[in-house]
């Protein structure tokens, strides 16, 4: 098109830094010609322009690169990019780069990659290739670089092996890119874990604004050479919007409504779903609670009761409720009836960690609030995010039917197992008292 | 030395004083030259000595160091000697290190790079394709200019590479080669082109990337791949869906018309390569319609369509953006619901999902109406999601939803985020703007804000009022006196300047208030901000021409401040204003009309959305996401008014033989027709679509000709799929015979022009007669579309045999289908059964009917002896079942045949003379080869209809001399097909084949030789068999069917209590089922 292509160098990640809170670059990585550290200068411009990481614009322009980054684990992968590319392209990548570390190494840390520095040039080595993503697939990469244990770095270490597969990949050559080839187990076992989490956000009185429920489920294969796997459902119709790992054949999901696959070794995300809005949403738990100033006094009161609703005869656990408390509020004198709570000054959270609820006796947290002398009482009352679990069921009545198992001969273990969680739950607050 | 460093140290000034004290605070200093630093020398000293060390342990330590300094951003350059040398260690570790480093540094080091090469040019020759592709990738990646040869010519030969896996590597060497020397892009973009018809899903994703990156706008290589890419598109890895995607946004926008203008008559179908035919011309005209779409266009928006179900943001993204580029209108709501799902990804996918959703709610209001509730607003989201969101509630606001949205809005002005707060603001005032039913509501909303606590609320609320005012200034005397209060508390500048401006404008309407105002201000005057300073001057200014009595005074007075202000905009706005408006001798003719100038009646700003100007832009680009135009980022061209010759994506074939069927057959199969184009027309209905195109392809022609047409468009159409399949109606099988249908009315006048000059051909008509059989009876596996391809290219070289333009082109094509076909780019043997067997099932899975072909499980690889050297006079023959569906009709069974000249002399026109064939069995012989060069070789294809016989076909091979007489005799296990069925379907057809139509027998082996595997092997090497999936361990079953009859072959293998097993075989064709039976006990019994 214009000769102004032929001396740009086109190429979609032209370097990687890793950049942790504190803001050093811990780690960096170039896939042609090296772009000196300074350029995350224009990056540390925006983190302080945006104070919170959370709102570091994820792509920003310099007048020589662009940078495109990601915030994970209390990490920024930053990348240089030099011409036109999708962003989505290049964030999906570093998040999947992320998934790898996390997969390879247990976590996502600093420490972790500081630790298996040359694991994670080689792993970047294979998933990048001149900026182009080579071997994103976890069991190709666990293939050619093989995870650290404990037991292997001992070995390593007096041996003198590698950690480098000498085995050459069989997957990235196959027609099931994602599956290594030779997966043997003596014990067989497929499970599956269906997690459901409800998005909702509840107004002042007690009604529902918006609920949805999201699932994914979650496997973990361990089957020995290569199994052909269909999974059916009860229910299929309930799912409305699903999205595939790619191993699933789409053509049989829509025919038949059947979760087709040979899969992956190991642990992966089968599918995820949306409940179709349409299909009222359940909420398992209600929250009163007030909140009260008196004006001209530096002290508020405070109280939440906590109850269920709908559970579904099943037990909710693991309740935690979070407040972001207005600025002025200095400290707050509560008693919970169960479970314990924390008020941190500085961030203005409280969190009360609750537990199970009993119907018996409804968990309840009282107190007082002390303000700043002074200021002017809150404008506006917190609103409340909550967190619950609750197991062997999921919310939307999605019920596995039966799995079947082609292409090999042995008999599986099977599994499912069902959770169903708080996602992104929000009570939006009551303005009692005013 | 130590002196000569330390002065040059010296010399060398401030920069390199500044490097060195870097490194030395790092634990080890690359510049170990440097006395002053000989603790760190040593350290480095320390790092060659293990570099140079016998054991690889020391060397895999010194590696791994080396490695961490440069992940560190430390420079490890000095070591580039002692590194280097360890290129060709055996350990692969070490080897994968020093391939990092050496990658790093080669450019600073270019001559000892060089040194690696040739290690580099010896891997690219290993047996191992995985060891040629890494060279390959660290060779390309070496960036030293003198090696742009050696790059070159191993890219070239890596794109001819049998493994496809080399050939991606070598698709993206070709950038790397291209940012090291442009000047090589001519010989690139040939390798691109070639690399482009590779069938690999493998290849396909970085070879466009390549050529995006090199040749962007060599449009016109891509036409002959389209229909090809579209229908990998399923099949190829996220990242190069991505790219093929965006890529083909861009080609369907230059070569199909916009599908948005309804009713329109636009596409004409005449412009065409026979424009001289009157009679054609005619025909175009009748059938001008109003807008249809491209078929090419429509198997583009089908083909991505379940990609929205990725779980790649990115490639949902990629679908996204192409729906919305050049679907219909109609079509582009599916991809809400996807997108929406996005926003429960990270906070960097949202913020660009929601990006691209403002661009189009502003556009398409209706697409993301019935998400609304998806965009409202969490607490926990950070600010930057926030007010993208509420951009978005802004776009679909409307009448219905606006109260909904009001008291969603009202939590939000509430929110502790205060930058969220005064966006909400902003918004309000948007929405009352647009829509004015609840303008008022708004601007009573905005008003009751005037009264908060927080300042920034009430600041953007002012701003935000002043804006509504200006659009209806008769009614709102009341808050413009409740707003001239607020002046005495708000001191957000922006806030103060938007009151006394809105005061000033309204002066009149508040004469009491007004002049007051000014009086305060003038008070504070020289503390104000700049902004209120001016609006302080314009009130006065605006004053003292309505008010001058009251006011004169105060005016003067705050010109005077103004006039000494620090602020030289002040200072002039100053001067400016005291010449407009206080007469005096010099300024006479402006300022009669300085009251014009002043209080002129202003446009209301319009308040609207930042991402209004964002849809120039391809949505889901770097540059959307930036609003500026990227480095690099390729323009969306408009649509083209009238679409280019659709004919260019119709895949030019070649001729590969001639007159292979009898002629006679032709017209039997004519009544066929009838079928033929119903079956077809079924398959369009069940797609739902509007429109019919394919009705009109086959009424079109009106007598035996039209089945030509149905062929033709077949034909071209590259998508590597036989005709109706018992599949139809499903995915791209449907997608493919849809755009046949077009394809049809389009080819029609072409294919009417051919068969009126060839009427008589028997050639011609038989290969109708094939096509239609074909697609018929078969239905083909999608793993096997690259053979089906080559079938279909075949037969479109057959029917253009008198273009002698194509033959030439022919010989290329032929080179690559050898390439994919020929039994070494096959997986081997030890790996492949299983995982074929899996293929299978997955076959299995996507048809429904009971039988279908399926592709073979396992190719053997023996090849028999046709002609020995010896015999033929150096001219040796070997042939070999490559267990592909004939290409050349359905009844036969593919033989390749590879001739070799082993004497030193050309061998001249090859060919087949004489057939002796048994009754009933039919050749289609290969094409005579004009010359065959000595030690060279060339394979061909046969096809041989045996008639389900294992009797011998006998010919004669001639040579430009000599007549050698040569027989094939198939195994019996060659005269079948694969046949994939469920063990449900397996049991039903063998209930029916009991009796006379079942022979058994017991084996008796080893144990070992019925390990499940073992049986398979043996079975699939004998027959070309399917695998059936067995849910019980001890049996075994196999499905196939015979190629000329289509009768079913099933063989079980049960085994018993002992070393026993049974072997039955169900056939109706009882004397191959015997024959088999005959072969395949042997082989089973064998250890």
């Amino acid at each position: 098109m214009e000769e102004v292509t032929a001396a740009t160098q086109r190429k979609m990640i032209h370097s990687l830094f890793l950049i942790n809170c504190s803001g050093d670059i811990f780690l960096e990585k170039h896939w042609k010609s090296v772009v000196s550290q300074s350029v995350c200068d224009y990056f540390f411009e925006a983190q302080e322009k945006a104070a919170d990481v959370e709102n570091v614009p994820p792509v920003i322009s310099t007048p020589h690169h662009y940078l495109i980054s990601i915030y994970r684990d209390k990490l920024f992968f930053v990348s240089v990019i030099q011409t036109e590319v999708p962003p989505l392209f290049v964030i999906e990548f570093l998040h999947r780069v992320a998934d790898t570390f996390q997969d390879y190494f247990g976590e996502c840390s600093e420490a972790a990659i500081k630790d298996n520095v040359v694991i994670v040039y080689e792993l970047l080595e294979e998933m990048l290739d001149n900026g182009f993503p080579l071997a994103t697939e976890s069991n190709i990469l666990k293939e050619l670089i093989k995870p650290p244990t404990i037991l292997r770095s001992v070995v390593n270490s007096i041996t003198g092996s590698s950690n480098v597969g000498d085995t050459l990949p069989t997957g990235q050559l196959s027609n099931i890119p994602w599956r290594r080839a030779g997966v043997k187990y003596t014990n067989n076992e497929a499970y599956f874990d269906v997690v459901e989490e409800i998005d909702a956000i509840i107004d002042k009185s007690g009604s529902t604004v918006f609920a949805e429920i999201q699932g994914v489920i979650d496997a973990c294969i361990k089957l020995s050479g290569m199994p052909d796997l269909s999974l059916s459902f009860m229910n299929p119709r309930l799912l409305d919007d699903v999205s595939f790992h790619p191993c699933i054949r789409f053509k049989r999901w829509e025919s038949e409504r059947v979760l087709s696959f040979i899969p992956p070794d190991g642990n992966f995300r089968l599918i995820s779903y949306r409940v179709s809005s349409q299909n009222l949403v359940a909420i398992p738990v209600y929250v009163k609670h007030s909140i009260s100033f008196k004006e001209n006094s530096s002290c508020g009161r405070f109280d939440i009761t906590i109850g269920p609703k709908q559970n579904m005869g099943k037990t909710i656990e693991g309740i935690t409720v979070t407040v972001h408390m207005p600025k002025v509020v200095l400290n707050m004198n509560l008693t919970p009836t169960q479970g314990s709570y924390t008020f941190d000054p500085v961030t203005k959270v409280l969190t009360w960690d609750v537990g199970k609820i009993t119907p018996q006796k409804l968990p309840s947290l009282k107190g007082l609030v002390n303000l700043q002398s002074g200021a002017p009482k809150p404008e506006e009352n917190p609103s409340l995010n909550i967190q619950f679990k609750i197991q062997q069921l999921a919310i939307s009545g999605l019920k596995v039917n039966r799995l079947d198992m082609y292409g090999e001969k042995y008999k599986p273990f099977k599994g499912v197992k069902y959770v169903t969680k708080a996602g992104k739950f929000q009570d939006n607050q009551y303005q009692l008292g005013s | 030395m130590s002196s000569n460093s330390f002065a040059y140290n010296e010399q060398s000034g401030g920069g390199e004083a500044t490097e060195l004290g870097q490194e030395a605070t790092s634990t080890i200093s690359p510049s170990g030259a440097f006395g002053l630093f000989s603790s760190d020398m040593k350290k480095n000293e320390d790092l060659k000595q293990m570099l140079e060390s016998n054991k690889d342990s020391a060397k895999l330590d010194a590696m791994k160091r080396i490695v961490g300094m440069i992940a560190k951003g430390k420079n490890a350059s000095e070591l580039f000697p002692a590194v280097v040398k360890n290129v060709a260690s055996k350990n692969i570790e070490i080897k994968k290190l020093v391939y990092v480093y050496l990658v790093r540094y080669a450019e600073e080091q270019q001559d000892l790079a060089l040194l690696s090469i040739s290690t580099f040019q010896r891997a690219l020759k290993d047996p191992n394709q995985l060891i040629r592709a890494s060279a390959l990738r660290v060779l390309s990646s070496i960036r030293v200019p003198i090696i742009v040869p050696i790059m070159m010519l191993a890219i070239k030969e890596a794109s001819a590479d049998l493994s496809p896996y080399v050939r991606k590597n070598a698709a993206h060497a070709i950038q790397k080669l291209y940012s090291l020397d442009p000047e090589q892009k001519e010989m690139l973009i040939e390798i691109i082109e070639k690399l482009l018809k590779d069938k690999s899903t493998l290849v396909a994703g970085s070879v466009v990337m390549a050529f995006e990156e090199v040749c962007p706008d060599r449009i016109d290589l891509i036409h002959k791949n389209y229909r090809k890419l579209c229908n990998l598109l399923v099949d190829v890895e996220e990242w190069g869906q991505v790219v093929i995607i965006h890529m083909l946004t861009r080609y369907a926008r230059t070569q199909f018309v916009s599908p948005w203008r309804e009713g329109d008559v636009l596409e004409d179908n005449e412009k065409d390569f026979y424009d001289s035919d009157e009679e054609q011309k005619e025909k175009a005209d009748k059938r001008k319609r109003p807008y249809a779409m491209d078929p090419d266009h429509r198997l583009l928006i089908r083909n991505t369509k379940p990609l929205l179900q990725s779980r790649n943001a990115a490639v949902v993204m990629a679908v996204a953006q192409l729906y919305w580029h050049i679907a219909p209108k109609s079509e582009a709501g599916i991809i809400s619901k996807s997108l929406v799902r996005l926003l429960r990804s990270s906070r960097e996918v949202q913020y660009i999902v929601l990006q691209n959703i403002a661009t189009m709610s502003i556009q398409r209001k209706g697409m993301f109406e019935p998400y609304l509730k998806s965009f409202y607003v969490r607490s926990t989201d950070p600010t930057m999601i926030k007010i993208l969101k509420l951009e978005i509630l802004t776009n679909l606001a409307n009448e219905a939803n606006i109260s909904t949205l009001l008291r969603e809005f009202q939590t939000y002005v509430k929110s502790q985020d205060k930058q969220f707060a005064a966006a909400t603001i902003q918004t309000i005032g948007r929405c009352a703007t647009s829509i004015t039913e609840v303008s008022d509501t708004c601007l009573n909303g905005l008003v009751c804000l005037l009264s908060n606590r927080d300042e920034i609320v009430v600041a953007e609320s002012v701003v935000v009022i002043k804006k509504l005012l200006q659009m209806q200034p008769m009614q709102h005397g009341e808050i413009i006196k409740h707003m001239a209060k607020l002046l005495d508390s708000i001191t957000v500048p922006v806030a103060r300047a938007s009151i006394l401006w809105l005061i000033g404008e309204n002066c009149e309407r508040v004469p009491k208030i007004a002049p007051d105002v000014l009086r305060k201000t003038a008070k504070s005057f020289t503390s104000e901000d700049d902004l209120v300073k001016l609006q302080i001057l314009n009130l006065g200014a605006k004053l003292y021409l309505t008010n001058s009595k009251q006011t004169k005074l105060l005016t003067q007075y705050i010109l005077n401040l103004g006039k000494y202000d620090q602020n030289y905009d002040i200072r002039d706005r100053t001067r400016f204003i005291r010449q407009l408006i206080v007469p005096n001798e010099k300024s006479g003719a402006l300022s009669k009309y300085a009251k014009k100038i002043f209080l002129a009646q202003k446009p209301a700003p319009l308040l609207e959305s930042p991402f209004k100007d964002r849809d120039h832009f391809q949505l889901g680009t770097l540059s959307h996401t930036l609003n500026t135009k990227a480095t690099g980022y390729l323009e969306l061209s408009n649509w083209p008014e009238v679409a280019p010759d659709p004919s260019v994506r119709n895949v030019e074939v070649i001729e590969l033989a001639k007159e292979w069927t009898p002629a006679g057959k032709a017209k039997k199969e004519n009544p066929d027709k009838k079928f033929y184009s119903e079956s077809e027309e079924e398959e369009d209905s069940s797609e739902s679509s509007s429109d019919s195109e394919s009705e009109s392809g086959s009424e079109s022609g009106e007598d035996g000709e039209d089945e030509e047409d149905d062929h033709s468009g077949d034909s071209a159409e590259d998508s590597g799929e036989s005709g109706s399949e018992p599949e139809a109606g499903k995915g791209r099988a449907a997608t493919r015979s849809r755009a046949r249908g077009r394809g049809d009315s389009k080819d029609v006048d072409k294919e009417k022009e051919n068969s009126k000059t060839s009427e008589s051909s028997s050639g011609e008509s038989s290969s109708i007669e094939e096509s239609s059989s074909d697609s018929e009876s078969e239905s083909e596996s999608e793993s096997e579309s690259e053979s089906r391809k080559v079938t279909k290219e075949k037969k479109k070289k057959t029917k253009q045999e008198r273009n002698p333009l194509t033959k030439d082109v022919s010989l290329l094509d032929l080179d690559d289908f050898n390439l994919v076909s020929t039994p070494v780019a096959l997986p081997t043997p030890a790996l492949s059964p299983s995982l074929i067997a899996d293929l299978e099932g997955l076959n299995l899975s996507a048809t429904s009917s009971v039988i279908s072909v399926s592709t073979p499980v396992f190719v053997p690889g023996k090849t028999h002896v046709l002609l020995h050297r010896m015999s033929g006079k150096g001219l040796a023959a070997h042939y070999f079942f490559p267990r592909q569906p004939c290409i050349f009709g359905d009844k036969m069974v593919s033989v390749q045949i590879t001739l070799n000249n082993t004497t030193d002399q050309k061998i001249e026109n090859i060919h087949v003379g004489g057939k002796k064939l048994p009754m009933g069995m039919q050749m289609h012989v290969f094409n005579p080869i004009e010359s065959l060069e000595p030690a060279g070789s060339i394979t061909v294809s046969m096809g041989i209809d045996f008639c389900d016989s294992t009797q011998t076909a006998s010919f004669q091979l001639c040579t430009k001399d000599d007549c050698f007489s040569v027989n094939i005799q198939p195994p019996v296990g060659e005269l079948l097909l694969p046949v994939a069925m469920s063990e449900k379907d397996f049991k039903k057809e063998q209930g029916m084949l009991s009796g006379m139509n079942e022979t058994s027998t017991m084996i008796i082996a080893a144990p070992q030789n019925f390990a499940s595997s073992v049986i398979l092997q043996k079975i699939v090497n004998v027959a070309n068999v399917g695998v059936v999936p067995s849910g019980q361990d001890n049996i075994h079953r196999f499905a196939a069917k015979t190629v000329h009859s289509g009768s079913l072959m099933l063989v079980t293998v049960e085994l018993k209590e002992g070393s026993t097993a049974q072997l039955i075989i169900n056939t109706e064709k009882t004397v191959i089922g015997s024959v088999l039976l005959r072969e395949l006990k042997p082989v089973l019994s064998q250890g």
